[in-house]
């Protein structure tokens, strides 16, 4: 898992987990890339990111992939990132193409719904929380 | 003493609480006007790791963290 301040060199991270993986004889490869829209006014988006439980999460799809044969990456962004950059990679490797769409989809999906970042809009310089975009996490509500 | 941090969005500095379960940190919160409303969409954790259980046995020093909703990527 890396994480970077600002936007993503999406070309060269892309290309660093190519390199990585060129001798491991997978044969699918499989990124998924998160670019800002420019809507509703907003110059950017920020993200902060609470690392300790990121890291657990991560490293509960690592083990989930080995056990199909394949490997997880992901890197996202800390704090601004504007409009038309990317905030987000992910990819799996496998062997075969099958587990390798499978698991990009619940992979992406679990990340949204679970990965501890929080999202804000940046309009006249200012953050504001993407609250109606959140999600709570699984378990939420035990102290209410 | 036992720390409570809240995460992301909610602005609320760092809490020392006297608490021996969970449920003590909830009552707490609960009765914080500014927190109060953020306490049924929030996830907590205890010293880095997700919990579920109100009546979980706290001891001085352990760090509670509180996860409001989340929107990665």
């Amino acid at each position: 898992m890396e994480l970077y301040h600002g936007p993503l060199d999406i070309e060269a991270i892309f290309s660093k987990w190519l390199k990585e993986e060129k001798n491991s004889n997978y044969g699918a490869y499989i990124p998924f890339v998160g670019t800002i829209r420019a809507e509703d006014g907003i110059e950017a988006l920020s993200f902060d990111i609470y690392e300790p439980i990121l890291e657990q999460w991560f490293q509960g799809w690592v083990k989930r992939a080995e056990e199909l044969g394949a490997k997880v990456k992901m890197a996202h962004s800390i704090g601004d990132v504007p409009v038309h950059t990317s905030s987000y990679i992910s990819a799996v490797f496998s062997p075969k193409r099958r587990v390798a769409l499978e698991l990009i989809d619940e992979f992406v999906e679990d990340f949204k719904a679970n990965a501890p970042i929080w999202k804000y809009d940046v309009k006249d310089g200012k953050r504001i929380y993407a609250e109606d975009r959140s999600t709570p996490m699984s378990g939420s509500g035990l102290l209410a | 003493m036992v720390k409570v941090e809240f995460l992301g969005p909610i602005s609320q500095e760092v809490l020392e609480l006297e608490a021996k379960t969970l449920a003590d940190v909830a009552t707490q919160l609960q009765n914080i006007e500014t927190i109060a409303p953020w306490l049924s969409k929030c996830a907590v954790a205890v010293n880095d790791q997700m919990v579920s259980d109100l009546s979980m046995i706290l001891k001085s020093g352990d760090k509670i963290s509180i996860l409001p909703p989340v929107c990665g990527g």
